[in-house]
């Protein structure tokens, strides 16, 4: 399957992450290289085959439905990083996190 | 006393000769004399350090003594160490004080071990070299135009030219083994389960697995002991009994069944490397140990199956970084969208970028059949191979990487040339299984400067004090593990 422009511009939108023109170009070369090695997992016939995640095969362990967490609500907001456009103030507020509007 | 192994400075401490302060202080004199050149390190904090190690010496002075008491650890920069900055190698997270520790954290603190400081890495551990740190690049002790090997580079550097007594990696394709067998030290990746994930910084959940990394097997078992046990706030943490992981360390080796894998001898491995895992397969022949020829025959799609695992698992994990609650923000942006995006670019490195990339596009609507099923199936196929073998041997042997430590800048714009660095070791991350790289031997390189050869030994799930007994029997005939770079006394 060949990569285009396209596709890279496409897949950095849907990983949020800002390309350049002149970086999608060379994104487009590495990347092709990468899906090339991947190819070669398509000469393998795997009908019938059950997948792999996890190689313990082991189901998620349940816990009783009880608060197991401290509240560091505080200690977490230490590194809220700057607000950005001229602020260098932390982006919390009243125990919140501050972002852009969103709603109008 | 920096050459001593972790049990003769047990000793040391206890009986009182040194003071685990003295002993932290000479460590720290060897950082700031060598770390400038080498960059080992990424953060020291000398304060916390020495109170640490004030602590350990009261605990020794109230006969409260454990076997890691006192001993100064270094700590893969991946690890959240309360009040330390944790970076994982990245500009996203230069900023980040840990706001609670790791479980292993937790574990050398209630030993009684000291933090001697967090070691530099590839970016989220992505890389083979550790040439992706946004903290810049490590230089192997042995010849400091190559690499140490990555993703832990920073931890095995710190080793090798003894800037610690012993430090902690993770090895999600290699990342502990490559680069042990690089800079020619003993590490150990145990069964994915085996150590908690809580408070390491996830990059493939699935295959993400902490070890020790240190001067000899008796050492990694020692590490294991505190390492290692279940930990209910990591969903695959293995509930198994506490094991001593140096129990088995004195058995004899007769009668022990090696299998040799024929795609881990084929094309791609240097013929220098082959020779030394020749006359280390030799020596376990005298130490008693059967030969037998194995096949593997699937190794050769561990590496397209790893970079889609790898990279979709690592696409999910890293959605978090987003600029909201905590790592970089861009300084400048429009919108909400706009702040994600320009946060992310500026946030992440070129192969972090890459991977999310190729994550993203192997989970992306219409090629989930295509790449991640398939590659899960194979995943199985790649386990089964190990299945098929361990009924015919008790241990697997091999080469651990495929060259000696390459320049660096060799492969940095070349990430297919890179990945098959990892080439015999990511099969053992995809099958969840334990293993191991020891000193074996020097190869001469090309320009003639003699660099370290890591032998592999790949055991059966839990089998890790099997294969440290199976590592230590050959580190009483053989001394390849007690050298040390020269110029580093």
């Amino acid at each position: 399957m060949a990569l285009s422009i396209e596709d890279i511009k496409k897949v950095a939108h849907l990983a949020r992450i800002e390309v350049s023109e002149s970086d999608a170009a060379a994104t487009l070369t590495k990347l092709t290289g990468i899906l090339s090695l991947i190819e070669q997992m398509q000469a393998v016939d795997t009908t019938g085959i059950e997948p792999m995640s996890h190689s313990q095969d082991l189901s998620q362990r349940l816990r009783d439905d009880v608060v197991t967490k401290a509240n560091l609500r505080e200690e977490f907001q230490k590194n809220a990083p700057a607000l950005g456009n001229g602020s260098a103030e932390p982006a919390v507020a009243g125990g919140l996190y501050l972002v852009p509007k969103v709603i109008e | 006393m920096i050459n001593s192994s972790l049990k003769q400075l047990g000793e040391m401490l206890q009986a009182k000769k040194i003071s685990s302060v003295e002993l932290t202080q000479t460590f720290l004199d060897r950082i700031q004399q060598y770390n400038p050149s080498i960059n080992a390190y990424i953060s020291l904090d000398e304060t916390k350090t020495l109170a640490q190690a004030k602590a350990a010496d009261a605990r020794i002075a109230a006969g409260n003594v454990a076997p890691l008491t006192g001993i100064p650890i270094a700590q893969k920069d991946i690890f959240c160490a309360k009040g330390w900055q944790t970076t994982c190698g990245s500009k996203m997270l230069a900023n980040f004080i840990a706001p609670y520790d790791a479980h292993i954290i937790t574990q050398f603190d209630a030993a009684g071990a000291v933090n001697l400081g967090k070691t530099n890495m590839d970016e989220f551990a992505m890389g083979s070299s550790n040439e992706t740190s946004y903290f810049g690049g490590v230089k192997n002790p042995w010849s400091f135009d190559r690499v140490p090997g990555g993703s832990s580079g920073g931890s095995a550097a710190a080793v090798a030219a003894r800037l610690c007594a012993a430090a902690t990696g993770t090895d999600t394709g290699g990342s502990i083994r490559q680069p042990a067998s690089l800079c020619g030290f003993t590490g150990l990746k145990p069964t994915y389960g085996a150590v908690s994930r809580f408070g390491m910084i996830a990059f493939a959940s699935s295959l993400d697995q902490a070890g020790p990394m240190a001067k000899s097997a008796e050492d990694c078992a020692l590490m294991m002991n505190v390492m290692a046990g279940f930990d209910e706030r990591d969903s695959t943490s293995l509930n198994r009994e506490k094991e001593d992981y140096t129990r088995d360390l004195a058995k004899p080796l007769q009668g022990l069944k090696v299998g040799l894998p024929k795609e881990y001898f084929s094309e791609g491995l240097d013929a220098d490397v082959g020779k030394v895992i020749e006359a280390a397969i030799a020596e376990y022949k005298k130490l008693g140990a059967e030969i037998i020829d194995i096949s593997l025959p699937n190794t050769g799609l561990s590496i397209p199956v790893y970079y889609v695992l790898a990279p979709a698992e690592a696409s999910s994990n890293l959605s978090r970084y987003d600029g909201v609650r905590y790592g970089h923000r861009a300084a400048e942006y429009t919108d909400l969208m706009d702040m994600y995006n320009k946060s992310r670019a500026e946030g992440f490195g070129a192969e972090v970028k890459r991977r999310i990339l190729i994550g993203t596009y192997v989970l992306s609507a219409g090629y989930y059949d295509a790449y991640y099923l398939k590659a899960q199936q194979i995943r199985r196929l790649i386990a089964q191979d190990f299945v098929e073998a361990f009924k015919k041997c008790d241990v697997i042997m091999g080469p651990a990487a495929p060259s000696t430590a390459f320049k660096a800048g060799e492969k940095v714009d070349d990430p297919v040339a890179m990945y098959l660095q990892d080439i015999y070791t990511i099969s053992t991350n995809l099958a969840g299984l334990p293993g191991m790289s020891i000193p074996a031997g020097f190869a001469q390189s090309d320009d003639g400067v003699s660099l370290p050869v890591g032998l592999q030994i790949i055991g059966n799930y839990f089998d890790e004090a099997r294969m440290l007994n199976v590592a230590h029997q050959y580190q009483q005939v053989t001394d390849w593990h007690t050298r040390m770079p020269a110029g580093l006394e």
